[in-house]
């Protein structure tokens, strides 16, 4: 640690953007081909699911387009009655595969990215809330926390959507359904965000430089997020990429086993309930489309978390 | 060291208490239990006589413990759907579950230390890495899938396994039946206890991982190098006992987590047990069955935590001694 | 022929955008029975070139050139397993932590035998009865009895012991020691380098003795060898290198080294870049108020507790009294120093002042203002406003995702002193007086060394203006010469600007340099007070004895630029 003169050229003042260029985390990512081609996937996936109005050749969900006579027609072969030939092939009801793809995705990406949203804030906050003060804030949130962990979240989420379900009147449960999916989902997650914080935020704060922000008697609200929350961002953006993925996952579990998504408006994992009853009657590109898109998300999702843990944990390198 | 075990007792009581609490609330409070348990033609009489049969008229504090006795007896109430007492078909259904999660529950432990030690071990190797590529697209692989692959595989496309359902079963005792006896049974078990298997071993080997390789990073793995100990001894007996210590916790956890994880499987491979119970008790709001479920799985979950812990003890002797004894 | 020879050796860390080359063409020689210091501020490459030695390089590091001969035997091109034969055999290594060092999952016992064993081959039952000898040996009384226990049932120094025990399983001839004293207190590390010096005389061991501490080397070693930044500056026996250094950076080196015995007024022959320009800030400072009892900071039988079990029933919790009823003044413009070993409960004293950690009993008086549990919340911002705190660990003191220059601006705004432009202007103007530049105000903490970061600590302080300034160890997490420099700082600030300060530090050469008066602290207790020259030159209390005579003399460290 010898105090060497600050060099010249760094006196010249560089922009955001090109600091960013220069950081480890750039070069990390430039030269790993596995992380360039999720995030290019990952892209694409969220790109096509948001603009899928745009994007997909019909509308699925409209009663006009659909026609009837166009169902179980295999992926790129015209079909024997219309003579109309699909992408992707379509269901019993002649949906056109890829459009219900692309409509489905949108739904498991907006549950996914909203459940681990609310499980974020919610996490963040009962994490720092815990580390910072310490005592019995703390014992009773961990407590709960642990309780929780000892669940598998899935379980957690099927009991509050099951919970959820006896509260909502019948005739609402379809329209809920996504939102009570969320909570569910959501509720099940948030141990995770609050366990990292908590001891980042325990690590942070007994570091001196929140000593010297308390020394000119700044209120513990503005430490935390001035201070403390900015240095425990990192793990947290971790954990955010991989519960995505798990939150994905979690929601087409749930779909899958009907207590998800309604018919009426299907995600990735509704669509495979749905195909798997064709499976053995040969109509595989019901099910099949579907089952890959759903890896392929959660694959390049899981891929871009786990490269993301190598990339920000100095340990490692 | 006992006040250790006694704290943990105290801890899991406090678990029980709570997941009742939970159960509870869901009983009294999600949708109406009389208008669940009566038809359309009733009277404010056989309301009232309902009521007071119930004891739904008592205090709050007094229904909790009042649950709880009964839950204590295995007394949970009478299915909405099924008319039949929630503990007989809960048990009926068990030896079904408990039999699908021990066979995966080995093939996870088993496979997913080795693999996990082999690849912490062999870290660069091409055989480590080709394994930790697959094993994230085994985490990535939703369970429900990974079922769906295999009877595709070998029920519809080979013809080799039964797709669905037990197969032939033997009754031991009064209410066990088991399919470990009998062809058809064994048969049938292969590909459920595969997918169910599967994503915890994943799991199990990610974390024996990346455990393993904190440890040899550790100074006394680089003093024991120091020593000219081989390294043999250093990865076996060194590295790997340390490595137990936190594993030991989660993998506890985990084989939890399989009974829970067993309503996938058993909905893919129309499984009789509790968790194909679970999901349609929840898909008919079937509270009793899902209130009753829930006590089921934590009892379930306390007892593998209790063990952990005692287990625990036993690797890690700074549990068992007292502090320092000065200079 | 010597024991272990090491010719131009250089080793490279292959890094991504250059290759970091940590030891340049370094010779050194190791004679049987001799201890061989190897001396040097961080990144000098001393740790590497035991690491080369031992074959335990972390990757990507590797051996580029030059020899390391074992009994004229070549062993640096030696394969793994040669390598592994002769790793703990022959050559024998104590790493720092002695907390890390063990395994804690296995008794000290198996650990011993399974390495007595392996180099010996001796039946277990001679195997135990020779780890028993050993254990001995090093200085631990009822072998018999703790031979069976674990790691964690011993005391650091203890552990030390039983890791040097273990490096001696092999009955090796050459043992590298990398910093085995420096986790430790000053009582304890006499006594593991007095039990090295035993051995390596006993078993004509050679010994590589790797330390950044110059009075361990002058105390221990026979000869030494100063390396800085890779390279072998100087070498040979330890009085003629310390006594009559020749090259410069040796000189530097040596002058910057706190002496016990004499107060200098300033550390010379110090490099003269980023230099502190003390008359620039002493042009702005306002005249400094004098308090009007001539006291002003008073400290009246403060107390604190930290509560060590919890418990909901208040008489069930237990305590640890950190700090028991301390009592002292530090009068206008003077500097307070308070010493003692960790755990003393010196670090507790300044956080209380500090109002880091509220009182348990006693008085906290600024000023003949009560500052303490009774403050008005006027009165603590009024406090606040005067006092500031320089802390011990540089890294851990700024905030890494704040830009320096809001680092500098946040207590002077938050505490209404400064803002807008003014406030912009004052940050730039103290990043030029402390030596970074005004530019270093638009770089984050990361891309300063520790000596830099002391610094923006110090413009951080000096931002409000403050009357009193707490120093919690102010340069302990710093090598040398870069203590020096920041110790000539804090001098500067003491005498143009008339600050008054309370010092913590560890370390009494230390203190010396700094301090008009010592108070004496043990196990949060204050065993003595006294002005410094009357402290060191007659300490009255037991406990302070024996403090000053675990001090290193450093008699015979050249004077050069000292008188």
């Amino acid at each position: 640690m010898t105090d060497t003169p600050i060099s010249a050229p760094d006196t010249i003042e560089k922009g955001r953007w090109s600091r960013f260029r220069e950081s480890d985390f750039y070069y990390d990512f430039t030269h790993s081909p596995v992380a360039i081609v999720s995030f290019v996937v990952v892209c694409i996936l969220v790109f096509s699911s948001v603009f899928a109005p745009l994007v997909a050749p019909t509308n699925p969900f409209d009663p006009a387009s659909l026609n009837l006579m166009n169902g179980f027609t295999p992926p790129m072969e015209p079909n024997a009655f219309t003579g109309e030939s699909f992408f992707l092939g379509t269901d019993d009801q002649g949906r056109d595969v890829f459009s219900t793809i692309l409509f489905g995705m949108r739904i498991s990406l907006f549950v996914g990215a909203a459940a681990v949203l609310f499980a974020m804030v919610l996490g963040i906050f009962l994490g720092l809330v815990s580390g910072y003060f310490g005592g019995w804030t703390e014992t009773i949130i961990m407590r709960i926390a642990d309780v929780q962990l000892t669940f598998p979240s899935i379980l957690v989420a099927m009991l509050i959507f099951g919970i959820a379900k006896g509260f909502t009147p019948v005739e609402y449960r379809d329209q809920m359904a996504i939102w009570v999916l969320i909570l569910a989902i959501g509720l099940s997650d948030w141990v995770q965000f609050a366990r990292v914080v908590r001891g980042a935020t325990i690590v942070e704060k007994n570091k001196d430089y929140v000593a010297a922000a308390r020394l000119i008697g700044r209120s513990p609200w503005m430490i935390m997020i001035k201070h403390i929350l900015p240095n425990a961002l990192s793990p947290v953006l971790v954990i955010a990429t991989i519960s995505l993925a798990l939150a994905i996952i979690a929601e087409a579990t749930l779909s899958f086993l009907g207590v998800g998504a309604p018919p009426t408006q299907p995600s990735l994992g509704t669509l495979i309930r749905v195909g798997q009853g064709f499976l053995f009657s040969g109509e595989w590109w019901i099910l099949f489309f579907p089952a890959c898109t759903l890896l392929a998300l959660a694959l390049a999702v899981n891929l871009l978390g786990d490269w993301l843990r190598d990339a920000l944990n100095p340990r490692l390198r | 060291m006992f006040s250790f075990i006694i704290r943990r007792v105290g801890q899991s009581v406090l678990v029980l208490l709570i997941t009742g609490l939970v159960a509870f609330s869901m009983f009294r409070f999600v949708g109406d239990p009389i208008d669940n348990m009566l038809g359309q033609e009733r009277t404010m009489e056989d309301i009232e006589r309902l009521r007071a049969q119930l004891g739904l008229d008592q205090p709050f504090p007094v229904q909790y413990f009042r649950f709880l006795e009964n839950a204590a007896q295995g007394n949970f109430g009478i299915s909405y759907r099924q008319g039949r007492p929630v503990a007989e078909i809960l048990l009926e259904r068990a030896p079904a579950t408990l039999e699908l999660a021990a066979v995966s529950a080995i093939l996870a432990v088993i496979f997913g230390i080795a693999l996990g030690v082999y690849t912490a071990i062999r870290r660069d190797g091409v055989w480590a890495n080709v394994i930790m590529a697959v094993s994230l697209i085994g985490v990535s692989l939703p369970t429900f899938l990974i079922g769906i692959l295999l009877i595709y595989l070998f029920s519809v496309e080979l013809g080799w396994l039964p797709s669905f359902g037990r197969g032939d079963t033997v009754a031991i005792g009064s209410w066990w039946t088991t399919g470990f006896l009998t062809e058809t049974g064994l048969k049938a078990i292969i590909l459920p206890a595969i997918t169910l298997g599967l994503y915890q071993m994943t799991l199990i080997m990610r974390l024996v991982r990346s455990e393993m390789l904190e440890v040899l990073r550790q100074d006394y793995i680089r003093f024991a190098r120091a020593r000219g100990l081989k390294d043999r001894v250093i990865n076996f007996r060194h590295a790997l006992k340390n490595t137990m210590v936190p594993v030991v916790t989660v993998i506890g956890l985990q084989l939890g987590a399989i009974i829970a994880f067993a309503i996938i499987t058993e909905t893919v491979f129309q499984w009789p047990g509790v968790g194909l119970l679970f999901i349609n008790a929840i898909q008919f709001v079937d509270i009793p069955v899902m209130a009753a479920y829930l006590m089921l799985i934590s009892v379930m979950f306390v007892c593998i935590n209790l063990i952990v812990d005692i287990l625990y003890v036993f690797i890690d002797p700074r549990l068992r001694v007292d502090r320092a004894e000065g200079h | 022929m010597s024991l272990l020879e090491i010719n131009r050796l250089s080793v490279e860390f292959p890094g991504r955008r250059e290759t970091f080359v940590a030891v340049n063409g370094a010779n050194l020689t190791v004679e049987p029975g001799e201890i061989h210091g190897l001396v040097g501020e961080s990144g000098a490459g001393k740790s590497t070139i035991g690491a080369a030695v031992m074959g335990l390089l972390d990757p990507p590091g590797r051996i580029s050139n030059g020899t390391i001969k074992f009994k004229s035997d070549e062993i640096s091109g030696l394969d793994a397993s040669a390598m592994q034969s002769l790793r703990g055999a022959k050559i024998s290594m104590i790493f720092q932590d002695p907390l890390t060092s063990l395994n804690p999952l296995f008794t000290v016992g198996q650990q011993l035998i399974e390495t007595i064993e392996l180099h010996i081959g001796l039946s277990s039952a001679d195997a135990r009865k020779r780890a028993l000898e050993l254990i001995a040996a090093v200085g631990i009384p009822d072998p018999e009895g703790r031979i069976d226990q674990y790691p964690h049932q011993f005391s650091g120094g203890m552990r030390q012991r039983i890791v040097i025990a273990l490096a001696l399983c092999s009955e090796p001839n050459v043992i590298i020691a990398d910093e085995p004293t420096t986790a430790l207190d000053v009582s304890i590390q006499a006594q593991i380098l007095d039990l090295i010096r035993e051995i390596a005389q006993d078993r004509k061991v050679g010994v590589i003795l790797i330390t950044h501490d110059m009075g361990v080397i002058a105390d221990t070693t026979d000869k030494v060898t100063v390396m800085y930044q890779g390279e072998v500056v100087e070498s040979g026996p330890t009085m003629k290198v310390l006594g009559t250094p020749e090259h410069s950076y040796t000189k530097s080196l040596i002058a910057a080294v706190p002496r016990p015995t004499v107060k200098l007024k300033r550390f010379a022959l110090l490099s003269q870049r980023e230099a502190f320009k003390i008359d620039d800030l002493a042009r702005n400072w306002p005249s400094t108020e004098k308090s009007k009892s001539g006291k002003l900071l008073e400290v009246k039988g403060v107390t604190k507790r930290f509560v060590t079990r919890q418990a909901i029933i208040p008489s069930m919790r237990q305590y640890f009294t950190a700090v028991d009823n301390v009592s002292f003044e530090i009068p206008d413009g003077q500097v307070f120093g308070l010493v003692g070993e960790s755990g003393s409960g010196k670090s507790t004293v300044a956080r209380m002042i500090a109002g880091l950690y509220r009182l348990d009993g006693g008085q906290v008086t600024f000023d003949g203002t009560d500052v303490g549990v009774g403050a008005s919340k006027d009165e603590l911002m009024a406090y606040r406003r005067q006092i500031q705190m320089i802390f011990q660990d540089p890294f851990s003191s700024l905030n890494p995702r704040q830009r320096v220059d809001a680092i500098v601006a946040e207590p002077a705004r938050h505490l209404g002193i400064l803002d807008g432009k003014a406030l912009t202007h004052r940050v730039d103007e103290l990043l030029e007086q402390v030596g970074l530049g005004s530019a270093a105000g638009r770089k984050y903490p990361h891309e300063f060394s520790g000596g830099q970061r002391q610094r923006i600590s110090i413009a951080r302080a000096l931002a409000t203006q403050p009357r009193f300034l707490i120093c919690d160890e102010p340069t302990s997490a710093l090598d040398v010469s870069v203590q020096a420099t920041i110790l000539n700082i804090l001098k500067d600030l003491q005498e143009h600007l008339g600050l008054t300060m309370l010092f913590i530090s560890h370390d009494l050469p230390v203190v010396r340099q700094m301090c008009d008066t010592v108070g004496v602290m043990r196990q949060g207790q204050l065993m003595e007070v006294s002005d410094t020259e009357t402290l060191f030159a007659s300490p009255k209390h037991e406990y302070t004895q024996e403090l000053l005579s675990l001090m290193p003399r450093l008699d015979g460290l050249s004077t050069e630029g000292i008188a």
